[in-house]
């Protein structure tokens, strides 16, 4: 009875001890790289802010700016934060996921351990947040250092980043562990990462797509990502708005977890 | 030797193994048990199912039938307790770039759920064991295949394992490089931890096997000490016979084979030499010379794993 009940509940322990283990890898990996991590982290959106919200909002508010009439700066800055996240996230579920499965092996090498295959996803993704957390609350850091923030609520828009992260690494997690070499990842980029950086409410309101593309932008996590950070940062806050952003990350992440259990298990438990 | 008897001893015991890959059967139905304390080999070519046995034994690839137990445990339920008293050496080294030869051993003891400062410790220790201590903060890449190959064994000594899978674990390394390896294995060997390999590598089992089983083909075709096989199947000593090929003549040493009938017990042709089975090959070298063979080069030596392979499948083991 025990063992059947100690198996049932295994799968559901998001974090376990020995998933722990494999945070605690990569954060011994970042231990050595921590201030070139800490560089760009601060460097990326100070340089994004001054020449997008700075540069460019200098033509976007003398043309009649962005609806609301928020300067363009507090308007684009919640959604690059979230995008940061984004594609760090995107990236890091990419590479380095494929050379601890096949150029490193290094996934092999901890399976001869007491960890599993679900040890390493979820340690794995476990990192991923972790790494998105510490790029947002610099980005936010920045943000704050140039007055973009509106309202003291765009500290909430670091877990919305968190959660957006996630609702990319996941599924693309679960996609790596398909692949056998990296030539996938370079299609996904771009076509799917890069229009989604440009056309997912970051820069310009959804409304003003092609009405045929507006229901696309809907299903990508990275439009609720953006619309739910900003509308948290400008002080905007609808509370159902605000929920149903939210739920459609956590259902993509919970899906792609799903998926990546599947392709995880079929990929190292052969 | 008969029907093994399963004594509840058995660190690994195996009956009827099966492992398939799709329509591909990799290990096909094998029997074998290893006692603690012994150096069990599985001796074959490439291709032969060795890995796969050694990866259903190391609780990491689901057996697909047949029983498997280790320790007394089924690896489909107690896999990471089976694997928490093993130490692996995978055929590839799969050493983490990222970090020191330090980092390496220490991060592989958190896994095993040891202390930082236990882990440490061992770590240190094991550095020492296999002669890397002065490499401890350089990182992986740089080492030689011989060192790197001494740190995965360290890697897998970090949980203080009482049974130990090597994996071809010295494919690749020169002379000196498995010459310490060997003496290190053989320290293990010695200390009680029991040791279970792969090779294909005849001087390798001769050195370190107390017993071994010859796979072929998904299949275990002999099994015995080294001794034993060379005795059961190949004879005392092996006369080789070199021809020069002569001029404008098209079939080399076939037809010199056919010369040396009844002056052996067995003789195989392989393309580059003849090899004549014998109890005394000096005897048989001779009567060659009597019946006019004028070979290029003549060698008696002891007969090794490599007969007894070559007389079970018909084919040479290193390719």
């Amino acid at each position: 009875m025990t063992a059947i009940g100690l198996r049932l509940a295994r799968p559901g322990a998001i974090a376990s001890r020995r998933s722990l283990r494999v945070l605690e890898h990569d954060l011994l990996v970042f231990r050595r790289g921590w201030f070139s991590y800490l560089l760009s982290g601060l460097s990326q959106p100070f340089l994004y802010l001054l020449a997008m919200g700075i540069g460019l909002g200098l033509y976007v508010n003398g043309k009649g700016g962005v609806p609301g009439g928020v300067p363009y700066l507090d308007y684009i800055a919640p959604a690059l934060l979230v995008t940061q996240a984004m594609m760090a996230s995107a990236s890091e579920a990419a590479w380095p996921i494929m050379s601890k499965i096949e150029w490193d092996k290094t996934y092999h090498a901890i399976l001869n351990t007491p960890l599993g295959a679900l040890d390493l996803l979820v340690g794995d993704l476990m990192w991923i947040a972790f790494r998105a957390t510490l790029l947002s609350v610099l980005f936010l850091l920045v943000i704050v250092v140039l007055g973009a923030a509106a309202s003291p609520l765009a500290v909430l828009a670091v877990p919305v980043a968190v959660l957006t992260a996630l609702a990319f690494a996941a599924p693309i997690v679960a996609f790596t562990a398909t692949q056998t070499g990296d030539g996938g990842f370079n299609v996904l980029f771009r076509f799917g990462i890069t229009p989604l950086f440009l056309f997912s409410g970051t820069f310009f309101p959804i409304e003003k797509l092609p009405l045929f593309l507006q229901p696309l932008a809907w299903i990508t996590p990275l439009y609720h990502g953006v619309a739910a950070a900003r509308s948290l940062a400008l002080g905007q806050v609808d509370a159902v708005g605000l929920s149903v952003h939210v739920a459609f990350l956590v259902a993509i992440i919970l899906a792609g977890l799903a998926a990546a259990r599947i392709t995880f298990r079929r990929r190292l438990v052969v | 030797m008969t029907e093994t008897p399963t004594t509840p001893a058995a660190l690994i015991h195996a009956r009827g193994l099966t492992k398939c890959f799709g329509s591909f059967t990799a290990v096909d139905g094998v029997d074998f048990d290893v006692a603690p304390g012994e150096a069990f080999g599985f001796l074959g070519p490439n291709g032969a199912g060795k890995t796969s046995t050694m990866r259903m034994i190391g609780a990491v690839s689901p057996v697909t039938s047949g029983e498997l137990t280790l320790f007394g445990l089924d690896p489909a339920a107690h896999g990471a307790q089976i694997r928490a008293r093993l130490g692996v050496v995978p055929q590839a080294d799969t050493l983490d770039n990222e970090l020191s030869v330090l980092e390496n051993l220490v991060i592989y003891g958190r896994y095993f759920d040891l202390s930082w400062a236990e882990s440490r410790r061992r770590a240190k220790e094991l550095l020492e064991f296999v002669q890397l201590t002065e490499r401890s903060d350089d990182k992986v890449e740089p080492l030689s295949g011989g060192m790197k190959r001494r740190l995965v064994i360290a890697r897998s000594l970090i949980n203080e394992p009482s049974l130990m899978l090597l994996d071809e674990p010295t494919t690749g390394l020169d002379p000196q490089a498995r010459h310490l390896l060997w003496d290190r294995l053989y320290r293990l060997k010695q200390r009680g931890v029991t040791l279970c390999l792969t090779t294909h590598y005849m001087d390798e089992a001769e050195q370190l096997c107390d017993r071994l089983v010859v796979m072929d083909r998904a299949r275990i075709v002999a099994e015995g000490s080294p001794r034993q096989l060379i005795d059961r199947y190949v004879t005392r000593e092996v006369l080789e016979l070199r021809f020069r090929r002569a001029e404008g003549e098209t079939d080399d040493s076939a037809h010199f084979g056919s010369r040396l009938d009844g002056l052996a017990e067995r003789i195989e042709q392989l393309p580059d030499r003849v090899l004549v089975y014998t109890a005394d090959g000096e005897a048989v070298a001779a009567a060659a010379y009597e019946r006019g063979l004028r070979p290029a080069s003549v060698l008696v030596r002891r007969s090794t794993l490599e007969d007894v392979f070559l007389r079970l499948t018909g084919r040479s083991l290193v390719e």
